[in-house]
């Protein structure tokens, strides 16, 4: 080992240790099924660009949608998410009623959104057989539906999982897991939100 | 066999027991050991093959001359449909997905896949997949599209059966089972490689299966959306390809082919990765140019993504994006010349022993550039308007799939067979084997590039005499059967060194990589210690490098034998990082998979409570499957 004088390592800035390249193999799973579920959503939204792009008559055919229902959920989602990481936090410090509350709120948010969907599906005056419009936005909301309700049975059994303790600091892959995949959820709804909501009002 | 074996042969015994799949009915549904796994997707790919083949056979006694009727023009249509499906869905890939499930954890030094439990489940799915869309012959209502299946003529109003019902529903559910083999794959990669095979040591069918899983993970989703959006159209009167009503047909094309086109690399680079490894081992040498190939595996992967125009150039796209996919069509041959110009070198500055399995490999290299040279072709854009949908690109992807993809597997069958199951194959058989199906396939399929520039279009049922068409199809049928007696001669060669071949020794083509340094065929646990890799041939140190002191270590280290345990490394360097416990047999996969079986029957036939009840019993399967069974296993 090469020792330095003593003056010049006290000048140099201090770094960051590097967090080592290990990762638990359920942890890289869970990235990689993000990854291609988030695939399936680009290609979904590519689709209702690509027939917008060719569409002759105007589009939407309706007008842009109404934001009353749908920017106050999108907040309730993204509000989710932030209740969600302070579950993981907690859970990283093994605060096991921190981490049950957080994720109970979370679910009673998910239940929100879709409640609140519902509301705005049976505003609309178009159905998923109207035209290639209504089948875009029923396919494309409703598989994004989809997809918080298999996030809300993660969150239930990973809460049911923590009421019984089942989590320590260090040992509570189920909760980051759940955490990651219900953060998707949310960044999804973004892309879909200024896709259906927000990009027939700029254009 | 490595000396602690010898040494400790109560450590032998802990680590078999807590491997070993138990015997019976139950240990056979529930085991997750890779070994079996793999096995049995190689025999279920091969039993697809050979479905494959007796409905090209079917199709090829019909072309044999003009005017013939065998088949009626619908059951002809239904007959090349079922083909194209099960020779690039449930053969291709699947196969190759067997061969990187039983030798991954043998190559890498690991005991099985990072999620044997998940691979288990990627078998069942694939199995149920493969008989739901064969269903569809029962029924008598075969997908009649062609393989891509294009809309309008996919939408219920030319196509009422149910066919493409079977064809939509079959390739979601597969796609399952494709997907979650592919999470597998990379998860497999950046943990369980042995310590100190960092990157620039994996082999290269490694890097090819790599490239192919993550390319499944980005193009997958894309024929998803095509499939749902398809059976959206047809059952529940959506209008995604409905011009009428906003629709397009143009976005089915676009989607299939951003999936397609990966796809036709996801069955040839792990292929391609085989040769790599095989051809040196016959040239008596290192691979040339190592790292450009994987450079070249991986560039391969991504320009994958950039071509699929290239499949649609006559459907009047703007010429500015035509000029692009056509350029970056050709771009793709790059890497792919890269990896030839590596294997022809490695023939020619090795010293050649000829076997049956270096036939196999050196007869893919003349294919390879044969189907990539008239794929360069099809790739500029005029000369595409006059061949598209021509024999001639039937002659180009058949050069493809079946030089690029059955010449290596049948050449790796002669080299891994005897590590897989003990026993050599028959060398002399195999070289008749060779012979007869090189011969019988260019006989075959090159005929096809005539007939096409002869203006034969595909996808017809018959052809009237006096076009110039019937000596090449007479031709082209006398090749093809001949190319299928040689399928045949491969399997009377296995079946009989099942029964009469010569016992395998441990390393009988004296390979450098690890799977050779374990028995013939592998015990449960594979390696009785985890190795320690010091170079890229761990076999061949003794003479590739003398006088270097680092050598590989395959009997030093811990047997890890309390409990079913493997060794954890770190992503890049291949460092020792965790004692990492592993799932043992489960049933819950197969429940999973049945479930799913249920979930796409009840969407084939319109009952939402089955559907229902299914898609329950599947939430069901997969809590039970992640809860934990013991304290221990609390992640």
């Amino acid at each position: 080992m090469t020792t330095y004088p003593l003056p010049e390592t006290a000048r140099k800035p201090p770094v960051v240790a590097e967090a080592a390249d290990v990762r638990p193999p359920g942890r890289w799973a869970m990235i990689l099924v993000v990854a291609t579920e988030a695939a399936f959503f680009a290609y979904l939204l590519f689709s209702y660009y690509y027939l917008a792009s060719m569409a002759r008559e105007p589009w939407p055919p309706d007008g842009p949608l109404r934001l009353h229902l749908s920017l106050p959920n999108t907040i309730v989602l993204l509000a989710s998410s932030a209740t969600a990481q302070w579950a993981e936090w907690s859970a990283r410090r093994g605060n096991r009623s921190a981490v049950l509350s957080g994720l109970l709120v979370t679910l009673l948010l998910g239940i929100a959104f879709l409640v609140v969907q519902g509301l705005e599906y049976s505003e609309q005056r178009f159905g998923p057989t109207t035209d290639a419009y209504g089948s875009l936005f029923f396919t494309i909301t409703g598989f994004h539906g989809a997809h918080v309700l298999v996030g809300l049975i993660m969150l239930a059994v990973v809460s049911t999982r923590a009421a019984m303790g089942h989590f320590q600091p260090g040992r509570h892959l189920a909760v980051s897991n759940a955490v990651l995949y219900w953060h998707f959820v949310d960044a999804v709804w973004l892309a879909v939100f200024i896709t259906l909501y927000l990009s027939p009002r700029l254009i | 066999m490595s000396a602690t074996v010898l040494s400790h042969p109560e450590a032998v015994e802990r680590l078999t027991r807590e491997w070993e799949t138990p015997p019976g009915i139950l240990g056979a549904l529930g085991t997750v050991d890779h070994k079996l796994i793999g096995k049995r997707y190689l025999v279920t790919a091969f039993v697809f093959l050979v479905l494959g083949g007796l409905e090209a056979a079917a199709m090829r006694a019909q072309l044999a001359g003009p005017n013939r009727r065998l088949l009626s023009p619908e059951l002809y249509n239904q007959i090349f449909t079922m083909h194209g499906v099960t020779m690039i869905f449930l053969y291709a890939a699947p196969v190759l997905s067997g061969f990187a499930n039983y030798l991954w954890p043998l190559l890498i030094g690991a005991r099985d896949m990072a999620l044997p439990r998940l691979n288990a489940l990627s078998y069942w799915v694939f199995l149920f997949a493969g008989l739901f869309i064969y269903a569809s012959v029962l029924a008598g209502q075969m997908p009649d599209g062609g393989w891509f299946s294009y809309a309008p003529l996919s939408e219920r109003v030319a196509s009422p059966g149910l066919g493409p019902d079977f064809y939509a529903l079959g390739l979601l559910f597969l796609g399952i089972s494709t997907t979650a083999g592919a999470v597998n794959f990379v998860v497999t990669f950046f943990t369980l490689r042995a310590p100190g095979m960092s990157l620039n040591r994996v082999p290269i069918l490694l890097w090819g299966s790599l490239s192919t899983a993550v390319m499944v993970i980005f193009a997958m989703p894309a024929l998803t959306v095509a499939c749902v959006f398809l059976y959206f159209d047809r059952r529940l009167g959506m209008h995604f390809f409905d011009a009428v009503a906003g629709g397009h047909p143009l976005l089915w094309q676009h989607l299939f082919w951003m999936f397609g086109h990966p796809w036709v690399y996801i069955v040839v680079l792990p292929a391609m990765g085989i040769v790599s490894d095989i051809l040196p081992v016959f040239c008596r040498r290192p691979l040339v140019g190592y790292t450009y190939v994987v450079m070249a595996t991986i560039a391969t992967a991504i320009l994958g993504f950039g071509v699929w125009v290239h499949h649609m150039f006559s459907t009047g796209l703007p010429s500015v994006a035509m000029s692009f996919f056509s350029a970056a069509s050709m771009v793709i041959a790059i890497p792919s010349g890269v990896t030839v110009l590596a294997w022809v070198a490695t023939i020619w500055f090795g010293r050649v022993v000829s076997s049956t399995a270096f036939l196999f490999m050196a007869g893919f290299v003349v294919l390879f550039v044969m189907g990539g040279v008239s794929g360069v072709m099809t790739a500029a854009v005029p000369f595409d308007w006059q061949l598209t949908d021509s024999y001639f690109v039937v002659a180009h992807l058949h050069y493809v799939l079946v030089g690029i993809n059955v010449f290596p597997v049948i050449g790796a069958s002669y080299f891994w067979a005897p590590k897989m199951t003990g026993r050599m194959l028959s060398e002399r058989l195999g070289r008749w084997n060779f012979w007869v199906m090189f011969v019988g396939f260019n006989l075959g399929f090159f005929p096809m590039h005539i007939a096409g520039l002869l203006g034969m279009p595909r996808r017809i049922y018959t052809y009237p005499a006096g076009l110039g068409w019937d000596t090449v199809n007479l031709v082209t049928t006398i090749g093809a059967y001949l190319f299928a007696v040689g399928v045949l001669l491969f399997v009377i060669n296995l079946v009989w060194s099942l029964r009469r071949g010569a016992q395998a020794s441990p390393n009988p083509w004296d390979s450098p990589t690890l799977e050779w340094s374990v028995s013939s065929p592998p015990p449960p646990y594979n390696f009785a210690v985890i190795p320690v890799v010091r170079s890229r041939h761990p076999l061949w140190e003794d003479r590739l490098h003398p006088d270097d002191p680092a050598r590989t270590d395959l009997s030093a280290g811990s047997p890890l034998d309390e409990g079913r345990l493997t060794l954890q490394t770190s992503a890049l360097d291949a460092e020792p990082a965790e004692v990492l416990p592993m799932p043992g047999d489960s049933l819950w996969p197969l429940a999973l998979a049945l479930s799913l079986s249920g979930c796409f029957t009840g969407l084939l036939v319109g009952n939402p409570i089955l559907t229902g009840l299914s898609a329950t019993l599947l939430v069901v399967s997969v809590t039970g499957w992640l809860w934990p069974e013991t304290r221990e296993q609390l992640p």
